[in-house]
């Protein structure tokens, strides 16, 4: 089988979010990037499962060469090559574009990434790139394996679960508990080194939307304490000031 | 010109997520002109269906078939398309959530439309067309230009009130054309909550953490949120450890919510968490460390015991009614 993963390159989940030049770029300064917490889980889930039927495991991310070092660690957890298309992924068209076009050109079996990157939190690479390339798309799954040419998943929804089988090739944006994060280990990080990481140009230069300004949300006031042994005042005060109750 | 709101049911109830679509799309008429059109799939009763009349919508398009009662995510992008083209309009509006995201990431690529999701306010329509919509997880917002002529909006919950005064929408039967392929993702089963608030979509939410010590006392938590009228949800901690299912872990990497009362109980406050809740309108936390760094992102607290204070605020909850 092969196995696509397409990782994001984005801040720590811990970063301070701050903008420079107006308000018109995200300042790095400071801010450790790491593989998209839900893209992770989509490359640990891979591993397993090449692991389990052979085959090859390829990630690709769309990003300019501050993201290589991102690329290799997924390498080191067990990518055997890699794709950077060397591009600034200017909206999620852009980024489903090239995607598509590569994926295509690879021949995969299954293409696997994170539900949603923890920067735009849009959500919806992997429906275009599904739509693009007339093939099933489904997310958030939490739980894959594959038995022969079939997949059979669980995808949360509101309150629950729902369970869906689908043939391959398709398109899966995952999420926990699909896999373990994986960390690399020494023999892992070494072969990282030497591992194939090809850069390709971007084969489309469309996108759709644009940000034209970045903005933080208004500081929040004070917080109010309440006496444990009067919680009849903050009753009061959720219906009487927040007007809640 | 007509602005298509795609509506999301379960069990033949439509969501109140989609009503709110409803009435978001209501207000951009009102502001832009034209009217609303609400589009509905599967099996919905006449009745149920004419509540989109009063979030907004003048008329509903219902594609009364069976199939489309489970979300099937392609089935159901190519039947929105088609009732697009039929209107003949150029906004799509939709509710975030699950189906919601999967199914506009394709109507995007099918209408050729410009999709923004996580809506938190009614579009600027001055010069171009610029949303505001939240990103980083709700630690900033991002004004952004669409330059396609179609658009999709994706409406992140609490973006704009219910409306529940409007008239009774029109019902138009409409047959869509749906090739089997679109039915190559096969749904087997569902298990879902019965009778509980949905987390997502709750107006209160009461959460509990470490602090609660144990799965064995969460009927404190559920004693609460019942007098509220509230969803229950967690920490990642806990729903890794297992004391609750993993569609209540609230926080970076699961369910983000936006209610207008988050209530956390023995949650210290690590910033994923405070990246799931930082939409809610107020936020009242209970905890006993005076340090806890939650109260920092807090409107209201309480430094306590949870297991002291939560069987009195339940009373004085009850004593309200």
């Amino acid at each position: 089988m092969k196995i696509l993963v397409c990782i994001t390159h984005v801040p720590d989940t811990t970063s301070k979010i701050q903008f420079t030049d107006n308000n018109t770029k995200f300042d790095k300064s400071g801010v450790q990037f790491i593989i998209g917490p839900y893209d992770d889980y989509a490359l640990a889930r891979a591993v397993e499962l090449k692991e389990q039927t052979g085959g090859s495991l390829t990630v690709l991310n769309v990003g300019e060469a501050e993201t290589e070092p991102t690329i290799r660690k997924a390498l080191a957890i067990g990518a055997d090559d890699a794709i950077r298309v060397n591009a600034f992924p200017k909206d999620s068209l852009f980024v489903a574009k090239q995607i598509a076009h590569y994926a295509k050109e690879g021949g995969y079996d299954l293409i696997l990434m994170g539900r949603e990157s923890i920067d735009f939190n849009g959500g919806m690479v992997h429906g275009m790139v599904g739509e693009l390339l007339g093939m099933p798309s489904i997310s958030p799954v939490m739980k894959l394996d594959i038995e022969g040419s079939t997949a059979k998943m669980a995808r949360e929804i509101e309150g629950g679960k729902e369970y869906l089988e689908v043939n391959l090739p398709f398109i899966a944006g995952c999420q926990e508990p699909i896999a373990e994060w994986k960390i690399p280990n020494m023999r892992g990080i070494m072969s990282a080194r030497t591992k194939p990481l090809n850069v390709v140009e971007q084969v489309s230069d469309e996108a759709a939307t644009g940000v034209v300004e970045f903005k933080l949300p208004p500081a929040k006031g004070e917080v109010k304490l309440i006496d444990k042994d009067n919680v009849e005042e903050l009753v009061k005060l959720l219906k009487n000031e927040a007007k809640v109750l | 010109m007509s602005i298509l709101v795609y509506i999301e049911q379960a069990d033949g109830a439509i969501k109140k997520t989609s009503l709110e679509a409803v009435s978001f799309a209501k207000a951009l008429a009102d502001k832009e002109g034209g009217d609303v059109v609400a589009v509905a799939l599967g099996t919905i009763d006449q009745g149920e269906l004419a509540k989109t009349g009063s979030a907004g919508a003048s008329k509903v398009l219902h594609v009364n078939d069976e199939k489309l009662n489970a979300g099937v995510i392609q089935a159901h992008a190519a039947a929105v398309a088609q009732a697009f083209e039929k209107v003949a309009a150029k906004t799509l509006i939709l509710a975030k959530s699950s189906l919601g995201d999967a199914v506009a990431a394709r109507l995007a690529i099918k209408l050729n439309a410009g999709l923004v999701s996580n809506v938190t306010d009614l579009p600027e329509t001055g010069s171009g067309y610029k949303v505001k919509r939240s990103i980083y997880t709700g630690k900033a917002f991002a004004e952004t230009e669409l330059t396609t002529d179609n658009k999709i909006l994706a409406v992140k919950k609490n973006a704009i009130d219910l409306k529940t005064d409007g008239a009774d929408a029109t019902v138009e039967d409409f047959d869509v054309n749906l090739d089997e392929s679109v039915f190559a993702a096969k749904i087997t089963s569902t298990d879902q909550a019965t009778g509980d608030i949905l987390l997502p979509e709750a107006d209160i939410v009461v959460s509990g953490g470490r602090g609660m010590k144990g799965p064995e006392n969460w009927n404190l938590i559920e004693d609460l949120a019942k007098e509220l009228g509230a969803a229950t949800g967690c920490s990642k901690p806990v729903s890794d450890i297992g004391w609750r299912p993993h569609h209540e872990h609230v926080g970076q990497t699961g369910v983000k919510v936006a209610p207008t009362l988050y209530v956390a109980v023995g949650i210290s406050g690590a910033i994923q968490h405070l990246a799931g809740v930082n939409s809610s309108k107020y936020i009242v936390v209970i905890n006993k460390d005076p340090e806890a760094p939650f109260f920092k992102a807090a409107d209201y607290g309480i430094v306590g015991d949870a297991f002291e204070v939560l069987p009195k605020l339940t009373e004085a909850v009850k004593a309200l009614k």
